[in-house]
């Protein structure tokens, strides 16, 4: 079982090093995002650190719905998926592994790049802190959610716009509570009510998430 | 030994095959006919377990395929038309991933042996991209020889092969049978092995 995780995150993730410009364009396109947003609204400090925690928020919703499109289609184009559904390993651990995957490439650059945008809204180092502690609870939740998505729309024409739409609403617990944590935090109040509120979100997707995207794979399949 | 009884499958209004029913032991091997689009596909898919059927049953050694489906899909070998490939990796990394991916071991040696049968000498280290079609064919053919199965379910292995190649799939097929396995493949092409059954959709 385990072995068959390991090796659906490690061929993942040596695609993803045959494929740098994918990942790469996910993280630049969360850099732009944020850097538009200051541009467009002016450089008036006080706004700009009122605004900061939900723009960097999200950006990273946008930057890690890219990587989604292709995490199920190449598999199920090129009939990989329909081996990883015949293999003796339970699907949803192989499911898994890509989810982590889709994480350690689209959200963990997010999390590492998120602090060095903050600091360009000027907000203060404990925000930065509470910033990135939000975005590594908050981030595999929409890797382990988007998963969920980009199997439910697998092999539809258009998938990816659909997907958009489907996932985005699926997304807004996690902004709430996320930038809402970095948002009390500026106010002076304690973020630790928000980060939990994330934790539970994170365990529960996480848990869940890999189990019923193998059933809509299944469905996909047939 | 597989058994199949009173398969119905429908896909969508149209009623691919109703009340069909065989029974696949040992040493045998069952070619199915018919005209494209016939529904020679969607039976394998069947039979494999990524499509179920509308009615009827499969049975594997005696038990119902929905009660012993890990070892069903451990006895079982599934060749779809897609080349089931990654364009990125080598041959080598694909086969390394596919036996890894259903918890087998990989022994590098095997896997290479297995590239040369298939006359891919020298190629275990270029990514798929470069191979032509019928050298990716023979990179995922060279599964049956790396991963153990008892029963073969293949979708037209035969196609893009050279003459060469065909022989060789025919003669791998051939020992299979010979060491006790069993095959189901669809082909249009007349196959160089021994008479086996036959069903036509």
């Amino acid at each position: 079982m385990m072995t068959g995780f390991w090796t659906s995150m490690r061929r993942d993730l040596v695609l993803a090093n045959r494929h740098k410009s994918e990942w790469l364009t996910a993280l630049f396109f969360f850099v732009m995002v944020t850097n538009l947003l200051p541009l467009g609204v002016g450089p008036e400090v006080s706004l700009l650190r009122k605004i900061a925690p939900g723009v960097l928020w999200i950006g990273a919703l946008l930057s890690t719905l890219l990587g989604l499109q292709r995490l199920f289609s190449s598999d199920h184009g090129d009939g990989t998926l329909e081996q990883m559904a015949l293999s003796p390993v339970p699907l949803a651990w192989l499911v898994a592994g890509k989810m982590v995957t889709h994480w350690l490439v689209c959200g963990l650059p997010v999390v590492l790049m998120a602090p060095l945008l903050g600091i360009q809204f000027d907000l203060p180092t404990r925000s930065l802190g509470i910033l990135v502690l939000s975005l590594l609870l908050g981030t595999p939740i929409l890797s382990a959610v988007g998963a969920l998505g980009a199997a439910l729309t697998l092999g539809l024409r258009g998938g990816g716009a659909l997907l958009s739409l489907l996932i985005l609403p699926l997304y807004i617990p996690a902004l709430i509570f996320g930038a809402g944590a970095v948002e009390a935090d500026l106010a002076g109040i304690s973020p630790q009510g928000h980060l939990s509120l994330l934790g539970a979100l994170l365990v529960l997707s996480v848990f869940f998430s890999p189990w019923v995207t193998s059933l809509a794979l299944r469905i996909a399949l047939e | 030994m597989l058994a199949v009884a009173q398969l119905t499958c429908q896909r969508g209004a149209r009623t691919l095959f109703s009340g069909l029913s065989f029974t696949l032991p040992e040493r045998q091997w069952i070619q199915i006919q018919g005209a494209n689009g016939a529904g020679k596909t969607t039976l394998l898919r069947v039979l494999a377990g990524l499509v179920q059927p509308q009615e009827g049953t499969l049975t594997w050694q005696g038990q119902a395929v929905q009660e012993c489906r890990a070892e069903w899909q451990r006895a079982l070998l599934y060749l779809g038309h897609h080349a089931a490939l990654k364009e990125e990796l080598t041959p080598l990394e694909n086969l390394r991933f596919g036996l890894g991916l259903e918890a087998m071991p990989a022994d590098e040696a095997v896997l290479m042996n297995a590239l040369h049968r298939f006359g891919l000498q020298e190629r275990e280290h270029l990514p798929v991209r470069y191979l032509s079609a019928g050298q990716r064919r023979r990179v995922l053919l060279a599964r049956l020889l790396i991963r153990p199965a008892q029963v073969w379910i293949l979708d037209e292995p035969y196609t893009a092969l050279d003459v060469h190649a065909t022989q060789f799939l025919s003669a791998v097929i051939e020992d299979h049978l010979e060491q006790g396995g069993s095959a189901i493949l669809t082909s249009h092409q007349t196959l160089g092995l021994r008479p086996g059954m036959s069903i036509a959709l």
